[in-house]
């Protein structure tokens, strides 16, 4: 298993420019935004510089520079744009959080903006972790099946916990004293490692041995056996820890990485067809997931004596923020309430920053996703590509899930938005992601030892 | 493998497009829809950020904000004497909405009109905070407090008018309520006590959105529309009324008079009008015929529905469609005919003006925060409802009945004072309190002013009695505080 067995086009011709001060420029900005930001939300709010904003700026940049140093150091010749990316987003959703934090109208309201600036920390730690003790991004293929394991014991493993009142229906916490943390966010980096190296095995016998009917390629009945287990590894999940989400997320991934592993289209159509499937079963059944399309049918509908829902509070405050926003710390998004700062954070950067905001905030995570996918083209070995396909993969498919439940464009599940909302387990997932995709992308960009490739060499 | 990573990018690219353009969709083509949705709390918010304009009576401000910086509010409402001005104001609520002055003016009073744009757009520049305009009332405190007080312990309305503009000098209601107490957030007790009060109804606008029989008042639209036909000419001729007077079309169904056999037999215009006798305005109702009762009781402003002073007004009621027998009863104040104590107060206006009837408001002026006016109200006539011929036939005959009729109670020395008194049954076989009417004007020099009083469930007499005894002091005391005799 080398990188030259399977034939790719080589994106980095020799010589190709290694941008670490790209990347470190970037970074002096993407530390700078949250700090003015903070700033302003101060300003706005209290009329003065916020005290902590040194410290805040300090730890912030410190992060930055951290990160930055080690990829300079274990991946020199890693995309310049995906850290710079990602420390802008998570420096914005402090800056978001802390500011919702101050929101003496949200009840109850645990101050959350520090233990976030500590997950962050934390995040950093594992981005350098990562960095430095992986050597090669191929090694993960060793624990191909072992990360399949670990993924799905930590899937199950909420199922098996009390869950606890404040959970709001969904068994995705597992709580350890005043500790809780969501399993399935590590499952996030699992599963496509799992998928990868069960994919590399399995996708010239998935890809080839097919039946041809209607002028789709039909697969082996044999060769269903995986998809069908991780569609009912998916259905179980939404079942017992009514997870849409999660639910979706996997199902995505898998369906993703099984069609970029064989080529098939079919394997997309046969996929949505049993999603469809399953999601329709699963919501006649479950009233947890019915009462969650019915908001979403009608986020407007008024409960009696109460107001409208979480999902029309989050459709007030997008309305509220118009073009522009009522600007930093001047919007009433704590009238969303409960997850304000987590799942709904959208809400609040689409009010207080209008939808040039949401916008620009969609932007760079479509961005990151890109630059993944990027990655994916340019890597050499088809562990890899396969492995960077299912990262950004998935960090697009949980924007898309959470912001388009947020915005009413689909059912509301409960995810983070990536990097920037409240929650530890997101947060240093997410850092990890970026790590791996920066590993295979230093190896992707890197010129190849001893050899003078030419650019756009195909054998 | 590129060619499926290729159509994977696309995908998350679209899925990002799919977001952007429902964020545009949300928070663009929605966004108006959204911020107007009742459940939207940001309106409320947003209103009471900052103070609102004032309601003004008499140069002062009945209305503040007082600074409270609750959870969600950071202002509320609160009302100078609020009982004795809430059927003027009426209330601003965190929670409830508005009613009345603070509901249709609020326009100038959060600073949100159209006409204050330039203003509010300069402001914006300059930094300053939005500001409410005010709005001042046409209201006399000095008429306001003399209804109020005569009022005390009653149960009813009292409006007065300046019958030369229309302007309204005086509305009272009672029993009221502060509308400070359900202005804030938490005022859901005070709230469900004063809507759950059936029997008192204190947030009922008696004066504009409660309807009484105006009884015995009446008459002066049946006598204006006797004179005005021509079916009477001389008030001080014998006309041809039995008594009692057997209602037309019935099988021997009788209108009595109440007072007993006081000499309606056949009597005069005017001395009928002194007695209030229902025999003769009830024959000369049914003579005149229900289409030109109706033409007159219309040029005195009933039947209409879209009166606005600017706060809507409920509109009085004359029967359409009657035969003669309920023509006369109609023309003595019953059957289906209901009133307003405004309408009734514009009757005697108009009698009073000479039958030019002025459209009555409530609002003379709106100011912008900075104390310039935007608009002014000028007095326009809502209708001639009589001529000034006949007007002066009617004055004559309202002064008779303050002189030596059943409004003797409501003499003001040196001053001509009219009036007329009703009373009118209500209840099943009109076994309920009736309704004691006095409807008076005066005039010393150029000041003039006309008033109409209801009072509800009085205790006294069952007849025109009542209404000298209970309503017609209210009525001169409010006249005397406006002439300041």
């Amino acid at each position: 298993m080398t990188a030259l067995e399977s034939p790719a086009v080589v994106i980095a011709p020799k010589g190709a420019p290694i941008r670490r001060n790209t990347e470190l420029s970037l970074l002096v900005f993407a530390a700078l935004v949250p700090v003015l930001a903070y700033a302003e939300t101060g300003l706005s709010m209290d009329g003065r510089l916020p005290a902590g904003m040194l410290w805040y700026g300090l730890g912030l940049g410190g992060f930055a520079l951290l990160a930055h140093l080690s990829v300079r150091r274990c991946a020199p010749h890693a995309d310049p744009l995906m850290l710079p990316i990602a420390a802008l987003l998570n420096g914005l959703g402090l800056v978001f959080i802390w500011r919702l934090d101050k929101a003496r109208e949200l009840h109850p309201n645990y101050p959350a903006a520090q233990n976030q600036l500590l997950w962050s920390g934390l995040g950093i730690a594992l981005f350098v972790a990562v960095m430095a003790l992986l050597k090669d991004h191929r090694r993960l293929q060793r624990y191909t099946y072992l990360s399949g394991f670990a993924a799905l014991v930590l899937l199950a493993l909420p199922a098996f916990f009390p869950a606890r009142a404040g959970d709001f229906g969904a068994r995705i916490w597992l709580h350890l004293g005043s500790f809780s943390i969501q399993p399935g966010e590590f499952v996030k980096i699992l599963l496509p490692v799992f998928f990868s190296g069960f994919l590399m095995v399995k996708r010239d016998a998935l890809a080839l041995a097919s039946r041809r009917v209607l002028g789709l390629y039909l697969p082996r009945g044999r060769d269903l056996g995986p998809i069908v287990v991780v569609w009912a590894l998916s259905v179980l999940i939404l079942v017992f820890e009514t997870d849409l989400g999660t639910s979706v997320l996997f199902f995505g991934i898998f369906v993703v990485m099984l069609y970029v592993a064989t080529q098939r289209t079919s394997w997309v159509l046969f996929g949505a067809l049993m999603a469809g499937l399953g999601f329709w079963a699963v919501t006649r059944a479950e009233g947890h997931v019915r009462g969650r399309i019915d908001e979403w049918l009608h986020p407007l509908a008024a409960a009696r004596g109460a107001g409208v829902g979480q999902i029309g509070q989050a459709l007030f405050a997008l309305g509220a923020g118009g073009a522009f926003g009522t600007g930093l710390g001047q919007g009433h998004s704590w009238l969303i309430g409960f997850a304000a700062k987590s799942d709904f954070i959208l809400g609040t950067i689409g009010e207080e920053t209008g939808v040039a905001g949401v916008i620009a905030v969609l932007l760079l995570y479509g961005l990151l996703a890109e630059r993944g996918l990027r990655t994916a083209l340019a890597a050499r070995d088809p562990f890899g590509k396969l492995l960077a396909v299912g990262l950004a993969a998935a960090f697009a498919l949980q924007v898309f899930i959470v912001a388009g439940g947020v915005t009413g464009t689909i059912p509301l599940t409960g995810m983070t938005l990536p990097f920037v909302a409240q929650g530890g387990s997101s947060v240093i997932t997410n850092w990890a992601l970026v790590a791996v995709l920066l590993k295979i992308s230093d190896l992707a960009r890197r010129p190849a030892p001893g050899e003078s490739l030419q650019p756009g060499t195909t054998p | 493998m590129n060619k499926p990573i290729r159509r994977v990018s696309v995908f998350c690219m679209l899925l990002v497009l799919a977001l952007m353009i429902r964020a545009n969709w949300v928070q663009g083509l929605d966004a108006s829809a959204l911020n107007a949705n009742v459940h939207n709390k940001r309106t409320v918010i947003e209103a009471y950020s900052y103070p609102r304009g004032d309601i003004i009576v008499g140069g002062q401000p009945v209305t503040k904000d007082l600074l409270v910086n609750g959870n969600y509010y950071k202002y509320r409402r609160a009302y100078v004497n609020g009982p004795m001005y809430a059927p003027v104001t009426g209330y601003t609520s965190q929670v409830y909405g508005s009613n009345l002055l603070e509901n249709v003016e609020d326009g100038i009073l959060s600073g949100t009109d159209s006409r204050l744009f330039f203003r509010n757009a300069l402001d914006t520049l300059t930094g300053k905070g939005k500001q409410g305009g005010d709005v001042v009332t046409t209201i006399d405190p000095k008429v306001q407090q003399a209804g109020w007080d005569g009022l005390q312990g009653k149960k009813g309305a009292a409006v007065a008018l300046d019958p030369s503009t229309g302007a309204i000098l005086g509305l009272v209601s009672f029993p009221s309520y502060d509308p400070s107490t359900i202005a804030g957030a938490n005022d859901q007790k005070a709230w469900d006590a004063l809507v759950n009060d059936k029997t008192n109804q204190p947030m009922l606008n008696r004066a504009l959105r409660a309807t009484y029989p105006p009884g015995s008042t009446f008459k002066l639209i049946t006598a204006a529309a006797a004179l005005e036909t021509g079916k009477v000419t001389d008030i001080n001729a014998p006309t041809d009324s039995p008594d009692p007077y057997i209602l037309p079309g019935t099988n021997n169904q009788k209108l009595v008079n109440e007072a007993g056999d006081t000499g309606c037999l056949n009597a005069t215009m005017n001395d009928a009008l002194a007695m209030s006798c229902n025999t003769v305005f009830g024959k000369l109702g049914a003579e005149i015929g229900q289409q030109k009762m109706l033409d007159e009781a219309q040029k005195f402003g009933f039947n209409n529905s879209s009166m606005t002073i600017p706060v809507g007004v409920t509109a009085s009621n004359f029967d359409t469609n009657m035969g003669p027998a309920q023509t006369a009863q109609s023309s003595i104040g019953q059957f289906d005919t209901k009133a307003t104590p405004l309408q009734m107060a514009m009757v005697a206006a108009a009698i009073c003006n000479n039958g030019t009837l002025m459209k009555p408001y409530l609002v003379a002026e709106e100011r912008s925060a900075t104390n310039s006016v935007i608009s002014q109200t000028s007095p326009t006539q809502l209708s001639q409802a009589t001529s000034s011929d006949v007007a002066a036939k009617l004055q004559t005959m309202m002064v008779n009945v303050v002189k030596n009729g059943t409004g003797t109670t409501a003499q003001i020395p040196g001053v001509t004072v009219g009036g007329k008194t009703g009373t009118a049954q209500h209840g099943v076989d009109n076994a309920d309190n009736p309704y004691a009417w006095f409807v008076s004007w005066a005039k010393d020099g150029n000041k003039q002013i006309a008033v109409a009083v209801v009072v509800e469930d009085s205790d006294t007499v069952r007849n025109d009695i009542s209404g000298m005894h209970l309503a017609a002091p209210i009525a001169k005391a409010m006249m005397q505080a406006y002439l300041g005799k």
